[in-house]
């Protein structure tokens, strides 16, 4: 099954069970293409793994997703009717995209648990939070998302003093509190034992029976565990679509990995 | 639960607040009681003049505050605070011309002196209605706060920040210092406003109204520290602090950071106002000097030197460096410029958490202590390995 396309040009039947849609992106940075003529779907409640060399992109399409890159050209159309191109960061984020960063990036002067408090869906204006009070199920909320990624004893820490791998889980519990449809996941397992990989995906994978989830990744083992469809990029466009044993066959693949 | 009422519950982890309370709060029974019931021969008496510096110092550590909230707490170094200090100053300083009325020296019913000798021929409409009290106070807030708000509207939405913001809140102060030396400005030039009689029909020079005015800075300082407090505790305090350490974050959550931020700005500005406003019937005077760059940059140092990121060390701070500042200024007026500037490097230096973290450590148990550069160590460690 090699259901790969290159570069491919927009099409204009969009299925209705498509949460993110990418038409004829480009964007480039003084001259440097770094995102060429890109177009690419995500189904609704998809685990999608995108990878790529460096510099194929990978990064810059999840800044185009969430508005903190304009594209020069193309769309982004989310949930089958707003155009992401034209909104603010904070609006993309409202709507239910959530994006955990490269590098992770927590509030480390906070404790774990205000970390989550901060992230909790909803109650995003300046007086709503000045006179915020946590209820019973808040506290529900920040408690069941602590226990699913293993931080419920470290609540009262400083977020800056977990490790790598932890503060990579308290990024993508914050992820959770803000109950996103489209989970952005940018490099979750980069600094992360074997075992704790192995958490991370059983962790996506989950999440992925209700939520549409994108990873970024350039574990390739880490990509073969999640078992779901891949997405090469290369400089700035689809290079290959499909199962990881069709793209590790596919023979320009091989030539970009193996030529670089 | 027992329900404490809320003036409790802020300070309840707030060790220092506490104590900053207490002090402010006694000081405002003792000066005025040491002064006007304790007889002058007596060693506990108080005079007059160490009164009105007493209340100067606590307007001071009330600009400390607000400058520490949006320096310390949102992160943005304001080098032009005392721009909304002297705007609140000359709100009240106009409320005071206005009740000169004719007892000023060329005793014109309705235009202050400075603009009889500037041959005005009526009252500018900006001066209309100060000689209302209320709507003076009401322009100590509207004012400073207007500013604040049209200065950060522009500058947050187009994400200036760091040392370009800096520079540019530093430009904003001098620009009002030109435009305020200016006679024909309309608020007295170079002179600014001075020779005031009377606040509220109370006599500026007697013992009982500088007292009065004491005890009114004493209660703005402590007001502004419970609504700094109660700000820096809130949910919105949480995300003021974690828009200083990682403001993208923030926005990727959802987050408008620029309305927070303007928010911070406004209120920060109108504590700077009020802290004007109380400074100026106290001194007696108002002049475009106030504006000047060389004010806002020693603001600064009195936050850093008390301790960021607490509130009550930038009281603390504004409180000492002022009194070593009246102190030398008259023992040895030459070189307290260079004490200033040395005490900033040494402060930066060796005390990067201002007087308060210098105490804080000190009174940390040594263990404790230890655990805790462990632990950075350890976490420090782990990065360059995984790197």
């Amino acid at each position: 099954m090699n259901e790969f396309q290159i570069n491919s040009t927009s099409t204009t039947h969009m299925p209705s069970d498509t949460i993110l849609y990418l038409d004829g992106v480009s964007v480039s940075f003084d001259g440097f293409k770094a995102i060429n003529n890109l177009s690419l779907y995500v189904k609704k409640n998809e685990l999608r793994s995108i990878i790529g060399p460096n510099g194929a992109g990978k990064t810059t399409m999840m800044d185009i997703i969430t508005g903190k890159t304009r594209p020069d050209e193309g769309r982004v159309i989310y949930d089958d009717m707003v155009d992401l191109t034209s909104i603010s960061e904070a609006d993309i984020a409202n709507l239910g995209i959530g994006r955990k960063f490269q590098k992770p990036t927590v509030f480390e002067n906070h404790s774990v648990y205000e970390n989550l408090k901060i992230a909790l869906e909803g109650r995003r204006k300046v007086f709503e939070n000045l006179f915020f009070k946590l209820s019973a199920e808040d506290d529900e909320k920040i408690r069941e998302v602590l226990k699913i990624i293993a931080l419920l004893e470290h609540e009262k820490r400083n977020a800056g003093e977990l490790s790598h791998g932890q503060k990579q889980w308290l990024e993508i519990g914050m992820l959770l509190m803000q109950n996103p449809k489209l989970l952005l996941v940018d490099e979750p397992v980069a600094g992360m034992t074997k075992q704790e990989s192995e958490h991370t995906a059983e962790l996506l994978t989950s999440l992925a029976e209700n939520h549409s989830v994108v990873v970024v990744e350039h574990d390739m083992e880490f990509v073969r565990s999640l078992a779901n469809k891949v997405t090469v990029l290369h400089q700035g466009s689809v290079l290959a679509e499909g199962n990881m044993d069709s793209v590790q066959n596919n023979q320009k693949v091989i030539e970009v990995y193996l030529g670089e | 639960m027992k329900y404490k009422p809320l003036i409790f519950r802020l300070l309840e982890n707030d060790k220092g607040g506490k104590y900053f309370i207490a002090i402010v709060v006694l000081l405002a029974f003792i000066v005025p009681i040491c002064n006007l019931a304790v007889p002058e021969n007596s060693v506990f008496h108080l005079s007059t003049y160490v009164v009105t510096l007493l209340g100067k110092y606590l307007t001071y550590a009330l600009l400390a505050i607000s400058l520490d909230l949006v320096w310390g707490y949102l992160g943005i170094l304001s080098l032009g605070h005392g721009a909304f200090f002297g705007l609140g100053g000359y709100a009240m300083g106009m409320y005071l011309m206005r009740q000169i009325g004719d007892r000023g020296v060329y005793g014109d019913p309705v235009l202050p002196d400075f603009m009889v000798f500037l041959d005005y021929k009526e009252l500018p409409w900006f001066w209309y209605g100060f000689d209302q009290f209320w709507l003076a106070m009401l322009m100590v807030f509207i004012v400073p706060g207007l500013l604040a708000f049209v200065f950060g509207w522009l500058a947050f939405r187009s994400r200036v920040t760091g040392v370009y913001l800096s520079i540019m809140t530093q430009a904003l102060t001098y620009a009002l210092m030109l435009a305020f030396f200016r006679n024909d400005f309309g608020f007295g030039g170079n002179n600014g406003l001075t020779d005031f009689k009377e606040i509220l029909g109370f006599d500026l020079q007697s013992d009982y109204t500088r007292n009065g005015l004491f005890i009114c800075s004493a209660i703005a300082l402590v007001l502004g520290y419970y609504i700094c407090k109660f700000i820096v505790d809130s949910r919105l305090g949480s995300l003021i602090t974690a828009i200083r350490d990682s403001e993208g974050r923030v926005r990727a959550l959802g987050y408008r950071d620029e309305y927070i931020k303007l928010f911070v700005f406004v209120v920060s500005a109108m504590l700077a106002g009020v802290a004007g406003a109380l400074y100026v019937p106290q001194v007696g005077i108002i002049n475009p000097g106030e504006f000047s760059p060389i004010n806002s940059i020693e603001m600064v140092i009195w936050v850093a030197m008390g301790g960021r990121g607490t509130l009550y060390g930038a009281a603390l701070g504004a409180i000492v460096v002022n009194f070593a500042k009246t102190y030398f200024t008259a023992a040895a007026p030459d070189v307290w410029l260079f004490m200033l500037g040395g005490l900033f490097v040494v402060v930066t230096l060796f005390l990067p958490q201002g007087i308060v973290g210098a105490i804080k450590k000190l009174s940390l148990p040594k263990n404790k202590a230890d655990a805790k550069t462990d632990n950075t160590g350890k976490f420090l460690n782990q990065v360059d390995v995984k790197k």
